[in-house]
C-alpha cells in the first residue's frame, strides 16, 4: 500500500485569543479612570486558551468529524486550520488553501441573494466568467428559488445557511472545513449537502466536519476527533470515537 | 492523569496512521509533502499580485456598500448627491452669510466648498477605514482573501462619492466663474490625493483593528486638522495679518491636506495665485508616494494577525 498523502498536519497547536469580556467593575467612567490610575492593565481583556497541544495528521480522502461539547474548541480549531486564526504556538501545515463553511459566514444582509452570490464568489477568487458559468448551479443547489431577488435580511436562518453553503461549495476545494453549516437546513437540504460532502471526499479532498449530530458524523465521516476543553481526547475511527463519546456523555448524565 | 489521556489519544492516532510517517518529525513530514503553514503571511510581491487578482471584488464590494448605505432611505442613491450639496449649503450659510467671513476672497463659496470636499474625502477615508476590518470580522474569519481589499474598497467608495461632489463643484464654479482648461489639473490632484488616502486608510485599518479606541479618538484628530488646513481662510493672508516670519508658510505648506486642497483650488478658481501655497505639487506627490508605500507595508506586516481581532 502506498504511503498516504497528508493534507493537514497539526503539530502541537495552541490557540489563545483575547476577548474583551465586558466592562470590569460597574462599567462607569469613574471606575475606568481609577483603573487607569492604578495602572491595572485592562482586566476586562481575558485570554482564552481555546485549543491546547493538539496534534494530528489528516490524509487525502479523509472525512474527519470533529465532536465535543459546546466550547471545547472545535470551531476555533477549524478556523486555525483555515489559516484565519493564527496559533499561539505550534504550527498547522496544509496542502492547498482550506475553505471554511460556517453558519456565521457573513454576507451583506442589505443586499439581495444574487448580489451575495457574486460577491462571495469574487471574494473566493473566482473570475466573473466562472461565476456566470456556475451561477445557475449555485442558485439551484441552494434551493432558494424566487427569494434570490430579495435582500438576505428577509431570509430565515435556514435559507441563509443554504445559500452560504451553496456559494462556498461552488468552488472545488482541496480541504473543506464545514462548521455546523448543515444544522439549520431542513431534511431535504441536509441530504443534498451530505451528498455534496461525500462528492468532495470522492474527489480526493479532505473534509473536516464539526457537528453535534453524531448521526451525521457516522454517516459522512471515516474518522473522528474528540475535543474536550481544548485538548484532543481521542482520534480514530469514527464509530469508535463516537461510541466512546456517547459512553462518557451518558455516564455523566 | 490528564497527560495520560492525551498520550492515549496520540497512540490511537498513530495506530491509525499507516506507514513510517509516525516516527518522522511532523514538520519534516509536512515539508516532504509540500505542505505550507496555514497562517503564513504571503511575500510582498505575491500579496500585491493576489490583490490585483481581486480587483473585481474590490469594485463590486464598494458598489454593494454604496448601494447598501442608501438602501433604507426613500430617496435612495439621490442622497449621494444631496449630502454634499447640503453640506456645502450649511457651510456657506454659517461662514459666508452668518459670520460674513469673506476673508478677502473673491468667490468665497467656491473657495470654501473646494476645501470642504477635498478635506471630507480624506477624513471619511480615514474614519471609515479605521473600521473596515473590525466591522467585517466575521467575513475575515470565514473567507480567505487578502485583507487589504476591504480598506481599498472603502476608499473606492469614497472616491465615487468624491466624483459626485466634484461634479457639483464644477457646476458651481462653471456658473460663477465660467469654464477653464485648468480644470483638467483636478485629475492629477485627485490621483495624488487618492494615493495618499489609500495609504492613510491602510494605516488606520490596521490600528483600528487592534486598538478599537482609535475610532473614538479620530473625530477629534480630524477636526483639529480641519481647522489647521486653511479651509475657511487663506493661509498666506492669515499669516500676513499676523506678521509671521517667512518660514512659517513653508512649514504650514507641508500639511498634506493643505497641499491637496491648494491643488484643486489652483485648478478651479480664478485669481488663486495670491492665496496659493509654495511647492504644493512636489509636497502633494511626496506625501502620496511615501504614505501609500509605507501604509501598504505597514498593513501587510500584520496580514496574518487580522483574524484574531
Amino acid at each position: 500500500m502506498a504511503e498516504p498523502v497528508p493534507t493537514v498536519i497539526a503539530d502541537d497547536v495552541n490557540i489563545i485569543y483575547k476577548v474583551i469580556a465586558g466592562q470590569g467593575g460597574k462599567g462607569t467612567a469613574a471606575t475606568a479612570f481609577r483603573r487607569i490610575l492604578k495602572r491595572q492593565d485592562r482586566p476586562t481583556i481575558r485570554e482564552v486558551h481555546a485549543v491546547k497541544n493538539v496534534t494530528f495528521t489528516a490524509y487525502k480522502g479523509d472525512a474527519i468529524g470533529v465532536i465535543g461539547r459546546n466550547g471545547s474548541g472545535k470551531s476555533t480549531l477549524l478556523r486555525a486550520i483555515a489559516g484565519l486564526l493564527p496559533p499561539a504556538s505550534g504550527a498547522i501545515y496544509t496542502g492547498g488553501q482550506p475553505s471554511l463553511l460556517g453558519v456565521n459566514a457573513a454576507m451583506m444582509n442589505d443586499l439581495t441573494g444574487d448580489r451575495n452570490v457574486v460577491l462571495g464568489c469574487l471574494a473566493m477568487g473566482m473570475s466573473s466568467a466562472e461565476i456566470a458559468a456556475r451561477y445557475d448551479e449555485i442558485v439551484e443547489f441552494s434551493g432558494i428559488g424566487d427569494f434570490i431577488d430579495l435582500p438576505m435580511s428577509t431570509y430565515s436562518s435556514g435559507m441563509a445557511a443554504r445559500l452560504k453553503f451553496a456559494i462556498a461549495s461552488a468552488k472545488t476545494h482541496d480541504i473543506l472545513l464545514v462548521d455546523e453549516a448543515l444544522a439549520t437546513g431542513d431534511a431535504e437540504f441536509r441530504v443534498r449537502s451530505e451528498q455534496k460532502i461525500k462528492d468532495l471526499r470522492a474527489e480526493a479532498g479532505t473534509v473536516f466536519l464539526v457537528s453535534h449530530s453524531l448521526d451525521v458524523v457516522l454517516d459522512t465521516c471515516n474518522r473522528a476527533i474528540w475535543l474536550d476543553k481544548g485538548t484532543l481526547r481521542l482520534d480514530g475511527d469514527a464509530r469508535e470515537v463516537v461510541a466512546a463519546y456517547t459512553r462518557e456523555t451518558t455516564a455523566n448524565r | 492523569m490528564w497527560g495520560c489521556r492525551v498520550r492515549a489519544a496520540r497512540l490511537t492516532r498513530m495506530s491509525n496512521a499507516a506507514g513510517p510517517a509516525e516516527t518522522v518529525d511532523l514538520a519534516a513530514l509536512a515539508e516532504r509533502h509540500g505542505l505550507s503553514r496555514s497562517s503564513a503571511r504571503p511575500p510582498l510581491g505575491g500579496y500585491l499580485r493576489e490583490l490585483w487578482g481581486r480587483r473585481q471584488f474590490i469594485v463590486s464590494y464598494a458598489r454593494a456598500r454604496t448601494y447598501a448605505m442608501y438602501a433604507g432611505a426613500r430617496l435612495g442613491s439621490v442622497w449621494q448627491v444631496l449630502t454634499p450639496l447640503m453640506n456645502a449649503g450649511v457651510y456657506y450659510l454659517a461662514f459666508g452669510v452668518l459670520l460674513g467671513t469673506k476673508n478677502g476672497i473673491d468667490n468665497y463659496a467656491a473657495f470654501l466648498i473646494c476645501g470642504m470636499f477635498v478635506f471630507t474625502y480624506t477624513q471619511r477615508s480615514m474614519t471609515e477605514g479605521s473600521r473596515a476590518l473590525a466591522l467585517n470580522m466575521s467575513l475575515i474569519r470565514t473567507l480567505h482573501f487578502p485583507r487589504a481589499t476591504l480598506p481599498l474598497a472603502y476608499v473606492v467608495n469614497e472616491l465615487n462619492q468624491m466624483a459626485v461632489s466634484m461634479g457639483i463643484l464644477f457646476v458651481l464654479v462653471g456658473v460663477t466663474d465660467g469654464l477653464a482648461w485648468s480644470w483638467f489639473l483636478v485629475v492629477p490632484a485627485l490621483v495624488l490625493q487618492t494615493m495618499f488616502n489609500l495609504g492613510m486608510t491602510l494605516i488606520f485599518a490596521r490600528i483600528g483593528t487592534f486598538v478599537s479606541d482609535i475610532s473614538q479618538l479620530l473625530p477629534f484628530v480630524t477636526r483639529t486638522w480641519l481647522y489647521a488646513s486653511g479651509i475657511f481662510f487663506s493661509i498666506p493672508d492669515k499669516l500676513a495679518d499676523l506678521d509671521a516670519p517667512g518660514w512659517v508658510i513653508h512649514v504650514l505648506a507641508l500639511n498634506p491636506i493643505s497641499a491637496y486642497i491648494d491643488l484643486v483650488r489652483r485648478a478651479l478658481l480664478d485669481q488663486h495665485e495670491q492665496h496659493a501655497l509654495p511647492n504644493a505639487w512636489p509636497i502633494a506627490a511626496a506625501w502620496a508616494v511615501v504614505v501609500l508605500a509605507g501604509g501598504f507595508v505597514f498593513f501587510w506586516r500584520a496580514e496574518d494577525r487580522y483574524g484574531r481581532g
